[in-house]
């Protein structure tokens, strides 16, 4: 059974016109890993919102169509309930961190302090969850005082910390530098292997094809491609509707039209890219050990 | 105008020392990507150039100015930073009037102020979005709004403090093409970037940045291809360049079209 089901989702932000999530369905089962992509206004913070209460808990407007996560249906239910089973990490990270608390330790706690966890608990989650995304040693650090990425992390632990069913990810890794980025994918994925169901907002697409289960493809508040990673991927339709894609998937298919590209195939990681362009007789196929 | 940066040190208020004595020259009209894993220094670094952090010990000089005798508004004559995040920059009730604040505080004429706010909505596609408030549009328009604001204000020096995070394909194609007509009218462009791919295709010059120093500074190609030295500030070279080198082509390639020329060779 479903983890996450949006049956026909429409919701308008209020006073507004148009609405920003048009007739969505979207079914995630337990532990699954989705990718959401799409361009800019195209509805994934708000796909977000809903999945997590805020859309219509916090942000009101007009929702229609049924949304239900864990068990429980949305409209029958209310945003206190709602944290215990689903978190979300913000796009930006400003915007999340308390301004309550002196330290990033304090700052991971907050949730669990909220939700009324026993002292000592808390203390070992916190330093479990500071573990698993390597801040251990920002724990006596302002939250203020850091970079952006390091800000990101923290927003991200922050949520961790809760154990949520559920976890919901704006571009948690947009300020992060490249390999922080994977790592920080590949302890996503991990989390998801161990049960976690996720969604998470992306725009980077070679991370995204390496360690997610589904993508889902936004445009225009509407659900436009659905599937495994590598066919949503390198479809056509998503150059044309201005999604970014992978710089391998666009040096095959230039090379496909130049007789260079032999499979039926585009690739979007690069043991794919690697695997095909060493078809080509020219040059030597000989790869170097990596 | 050109950038002197000499033995840079720089230790923040709670002790937390960020700069570890950088040297750097920048030559008027050189295109320049930053590139570093997180609290590596780079924003440290460029918020010295215009004078918004003072140097715990060493100077930062635009051309004859030293940033240690000239205040920060005298400093944005010459150097115009846009920041990480929009909304730390924007306040004014329109577009229109948003990116006029610049201008009108260098002391150009209504005239001047007039042209010089067309030319940035034009650059920036905002030109339809003039009357409206920075804050109806989505965090993507607002970047483009932080960014035609510094525009504006036609300092021979631009900072952008990674432009296109959180941006669309379409938006970053945008943010490349002002970059471009930058580099057309000869200003001197210093980016933060985490994007590797978007430095590698729009910068001629990239250095590399660990534990407040540098690690690497030289033309795009070098530094992007030394694999090794990049991993241990948290840099992956770009896509491209990683699939050249796996399929042992023999030079280092960063972009669609020098990848397939090295590959019909």
């Amino acid at each position: 059974m479903a983890i996450i089901d949006l049956q026909n989702v429409t919701y308008k932000y209020p006073l507004t016109d148009a609405p920003a999530l048009k007739s969505v369905n979207l079914q995630v089962h337990e532990g699954e890993f989705v990718a959401v992509i799409g361009p800019n206004g195209a509805g994934k913070s708000t796909l977000c919102y809903t999945i997590a209460g805020f859309v219509p808990h916090f942000f009101k407007g007009e929702l229609t169509g049924s949304v239900e996560v864990a068990g429980s249906e949305s409209s029958k239910s209310n945003l206190h309930e709602w944290v215990l089973n689903v978190g979300l990490a913000f796009q930006n990270p400003f915007n999340q961190i308390s301004g309550a608390k002196y330290t990033v330790f304090e700052e991971i706690a907050f949730g669990l302090e909220n939700i009324g966890v026993p002292r000592e608990e808390m203390k070992s989650r916190v330093e479990d969850a500071l573990k698993l995304t390597g801040i251990s040693d920002l724990a006596d650090r302002s939250p203020y005082s850091l970079s952006g990425g390091q800000q990101q992390r923290v927003a991200l632990t922050s949520i961790l910390v809760m154990h949520p069913k559920v976890l919901v990810l704006d571009e948690p890794t947009s300020q992060m530098d490249p390999i922080g980025t994977r790592e920080v994918f590949g302890v996503i994925r991990k989390l998801s292997e161990q049960g976690m169901t996720v969604v998470m907002v992306e725009h980077k697409v070679e991370w995204i094809a390496e360690f997610a289960d589904k993508v889902v493809a936004l445009h225009d508040g509407s659900v436009l491609l659905e599937g495994n990673p590598q066919a949503v991927l390198t479809s056509d339709l998503l150059t044309d509707k201005g999604f970014g894609i992978s710089r391998y998937t666009s040096a095959a298919r230039k090379a496909k039209e130049l007789g260079m590209w032999k499979k039926d195939k585009l690739p979007v990681t690069l043991d794919e890219a690697v695997e095909g362009f060493s078809l080509t007789p020219n040059p030597s196929p000989q790869r170097r050990g990596e | 105008m050109n950038i002197e940066i000499s033995n840079l040190q720089f230790t923040y208020p709670s002790g937390v020392q960020a700069l570890f004595g950088v040297s750097l020259n920048i030559n008027a009209g050189e295109q320049v990507a930053i590139v570093g894993q997180n609290g590596a220094g780079k924003t440290t670094l460029v918020k010295h150039l215009n004078g918004l952090l003072q140097p715990t010990s060493g100077h930062v000089r635009i051309e004859d100015w030293d940033t240690k005798e000239h205040s920060v508004s005298k400093m944005a004559h010459r150097v115009g930073y846009v920041f990480q995040n929009p909304d730390e920059q924007l306040f004014s009730k329109n577009v229109g009037l948003e990116v006029a604040f610049g201008p009108k505080n260098l002391g150009y004429t209504s005239e001047q102020i007039q042209a010089l706010v067309k030319d940035a909505l034009g650059m920036t596609e905002l030109s339809d979005k003039t009357e409206t408030n920075p804050y109806d549009l989505s965090p993507t328009w607002r970047k483009m709004v932080a960014i035609a604001s510094i525009i504006a204000m036609a300092t021979p020096i631009v900072i952008f403090d990674e432009p296109t995070t959180g941006q669309d394909a379409a938006n970053i194609a945008r943010i490349a093409n002002v970059v471009k007509v930058l580099r057309e009218r000869g200003k001197t462009v210093i980016t933060i970037t985490h994007d590797i791919d978007f430095c590698a295709e729009n910068f001629e010059r990239v250095i590399a940045m660990s534990q407040g120093k540098i690690l690497l500074d030289g033309k795009a190609n070098d530094v992007l291809g030394q694999a090794e030295t990049l991993a241990t500030t948290f840099v992956d070279p770009p896509q491209l360049t990683r699939l050249g080198k796996r399929l042992g082509l023999e030079q280092t390639v960063r972009n669609q079209a020098e990848f397939l020329a090295a590959l019909k060779k």
